[in-house]
């Protein structure tokens, strides 16, 4: 059997959820022995290559950037992951589309609080533009699993890998799963 | 003919950014910049809610560093309560702090960084990772996972959560220190010294052959600036504000961090959505300053544990006055895991961290509060103002990574001309100045609090400005 190919993503998010990846400490090192982490913002490639079979998507969809990636990802691999809250229902990343659409925070932020040069990032190919509506992934492409939690617990992430990845099962969690 | 070259995304690195460096027509770089590309909004959404909300709703500004912005954001709850915290609190809240230091120091030294200089900077990409040093030094890539594994354990054990806990709240903490965790944790501390003993042994070890990359990461005078207690050493969780000029004189000292604005302006450029700041008193950009484990140390007297002040020594032969080589952020990173090692035995050695009595109660008493902390990067502040019913009315966030911003951009600069220079272009060249950033260990989750993420992009670009090759590294829509 050939090994499997799998990937992490990050968009809209804090990173908690690639922490709680790295929090499977020592059990990291087992999973990347059996399976290949092919693309993963701890890495240095930065082309998503095709044919991967599992991918963690942590974040949700907030600018247009986030919108490309997440096709791409989508269009090469054959397991998606909404990993974590925000890729799961928007999340605290979503908490600005209440305002209204970007304008709105982006005024505070680089307007009203800045002492000089006031104005709004925007050079075409290196800041990408927000979209008014911060979206989790599914409201963008079809998704095939979910892991919530705010980060998803290590045990979790590893038991989900695990299945998807098609490994035996290692040692049972110590902890039950946990909400939040 | 003159052109931009673009990395994107700089990867190993926390948050999505990308590097554009401009090359004139004889092909010599005349400038290199940063753009992060992200920002998520959080001082506006924050408006309107209560800031006893803050804590639970900042930390998730960042999930490597929760815990900074669980603390500022407690400690400007403090302040607008205008209570006394219970001295067994505040020696809690320090405990996580120094916990939360050791991993994402960890993190930065062995996930990200190690990388560059155990498997190379010219390694293929593929194999410049934990993964590849997993490959090359299995030893040190497992001491970096347990020592990491500290960090969080101290924040798990003391919280219930290793990431984003709801238990540090204005006027102290949610819960006492249990008697068993406090047992299990003095059970794991000497493997964790251990570590941190002899991964500074093996990296001073090998700073002789980095030469070129200490003399070219980003050295160059700025101000640094830290937190210091009364006598003036490190502090990392209650200090004042000390900072020094680049031949190590003290500017300011022991500023409350209250008056902070005083000290710090905040400037914006249309190419990133991570704002400058700059030190006030000198106008913008000349007022460049550093922050983060580099800046502390050249701040501080000492560090205040005996192990730590021993390595301080070897720090400070490495310059005259202060250390300005971007590059030696790495050590500075391994003194300080043995500080906060050390520190923590202290804090938990004494009796008194059992204490049940850790938080004060009070309504809000006052109208306007700043709280601050020593993040690992470097100096954090949340500074809100609210209604008398406790709503937020306005929030500031001075981010730690966002403070190092114009050192960045200059590191960058300083990289490429000295690498790119009438070179063939290789990506092991450009890994080095992206390696640049990763010295600073930027955290682009948090500096797009305001800003964002950090992916890498290098474009060439003509003398107009004009884009003319956007020969993206690892070209592909994807970035972080």
């Amino acid at each position: 059997m050939s090994r499997k190919r799998f990937a992490t993503v990050w968009l809209g998010g804090c990173s908690g959820c690639h922490m709680s990846f790295l929090d499977q400490d020592e059990r990291l090192l087992e999973l990347v022995a059996a399976a290949d982490l092919v693309h993963s913002p701890v890495m240095d490639v930065k082309r998503y290559p095709e044919g991967v079979d599992v991918c963690l998507v942590e974040g949700a969809v907030a600018n247009e950037e986030h919108l490309e990636t997440l096709r791409a990802v989508r269009a090469r691999t054959r397991i998606l992951v909404a990993f974590g809250d925000c890729a799961v229902t928007g999340n605290v990343t979503a908490l600005r589309n209440c305002l209204g659409g970007a304008r709105e925070v982006l005024d505070r932020a680089y307007l009203e609080l800045a002492d000089v040069t006031p104005r709004i990032p925007c050079e075409p190919g290196l800041v990408p533009p927000l979209l008014d509506r911060v979206a989790p992934l599914h409201a963008h492409v079809p998704v095939d699993r979910f892991l919530p939690g705010c980060p998803p617990s290590a045990d979790a992430i590893h038991a989900v890998l695990l299945e998807l990845l098609e490994l035996p099962a290692g040692t049972p969690p110590a902890a039950a799963p946990r909400f939040g | 003919m003159s052109q931009r070259i673009v990395i994107d995304p700089v990867t190993r690195i926390e948050g999505h950014a990308k590097i554009s460096i401009h090359l004139d027509d004889a092909g010599r770089v005349e400038d290199a910049r940063l753009h992060i590309a992200e920002f998520r909004g959080f001082e506006r959404f924050c408006e309107g809610r209560s800031f006893r909300e803050l804590p639970v709703i900042t930390s998730r500004i960042c999930g490597i560093c929760p815990v900074s912005h669980m603390l500022a954001s407690v400690k400007a709850g403090d302040a607008l309560l205008a209570v006394e915290v219970p001295a067994t609190a505040k020696d809690l809240r320090r405990i996580v702090n120094l916990g939360q230091l050791v991993q994402s120091h960890a993190l930065s030294f062995f996930h990200l960084s190690a990388p560059d200089w155990i498997v190379g900077y010219d390694a293929p990409p593929e194999e410049r990772s934990v993964v590849g040093l997993f490959r090359r030094e299995p030893e040190l890539a497992r001491d970096g996972i347990r020592l990491r594994a500290f960090g969080q354990q101290v924040i798990a054990a003391v919280t219930g959560k290793r990431i984003h806990p709801a238990w540090a709240v204005p006027g102290g903490v949610a819960a006492p220190l249990a008697p068993e965790a406090r047992e299990a944790l003095l059970a794991a501390l000497p493997e964790a010294l251990a570590i941190a003993e002899r991964t500074l042994a093996r990296f001073k070890r090998a700073l002789p052959e980095r030469a070129e990359e200490a003399a070219t990461f980003g050295d160059f005078e700025t101000l640094h600036m830290g937190m210091v207690d009364p006598d003036g050493t490190l502090e990392h969780y209650d200090g004042r504000l000390r900072l020094v000029s680049a031949s190590g004189e003290v500017l300011a000292d022991q500023v409350d961090p209250a008056r902070f604005e005083e000290l710090i302006g905040e400037a914006v450029e249309p190419w990133s959505y991570l704002k400058f700041p700059y030190y006030r008193p000198w106008g913008y950009p000349a007022g460049i300053y550093r922050v983060g484990p580099l800046s502390r140390l050249n701040a501080a007297a000492r560090c205040g544990t005996p192990r730590a002040d021993q390595e301080l020594l070897f720090f400070r032969d490495l310059a005259r006055g202060p250390v300005h080589a971007s590059f030696h952020y790495h050590l500075a990173r391994l003194v300080e895991i043995l500080h906060a090692l050390e520190k923590v035995q202290r804090l938990l050695d004494d009796p008194a961290i059992l204490s049940r009595d850790v938080l004060a109660v009070a309504r809000r008493n006052r109208l306007e509060g700043v709280g601050a902390c020593e993040a690992p990067r470097g100096t954090l502040f949340h500074h809100y103002r609210v209604l008398k019913g406790g709503i937020v009315t306005e929030v500031n966030l001075v981010i730690a990574t966002g403070q190092n911003n114009l050192a960045m951009n200059r590191t960058i600069t300083q990289i490429a001309r000295h690498f790119l220079d009438g070179r063939k272009i290789t990506d092991g060249l450009l890994n080095r100045v992206e390696a640049g950033v990763r010295a600073y260990d930027p955290c682009l989750s948090c500096s797009t609090h305001a800003v964002g993420q950090l992916p890498l992009r290098v474009e060439l670009r003509g003398p107009g400005g004009e884009l003319i090759d956007a020969a993206v590294r690892g070209e592909g829509p994807t970035g972080g």
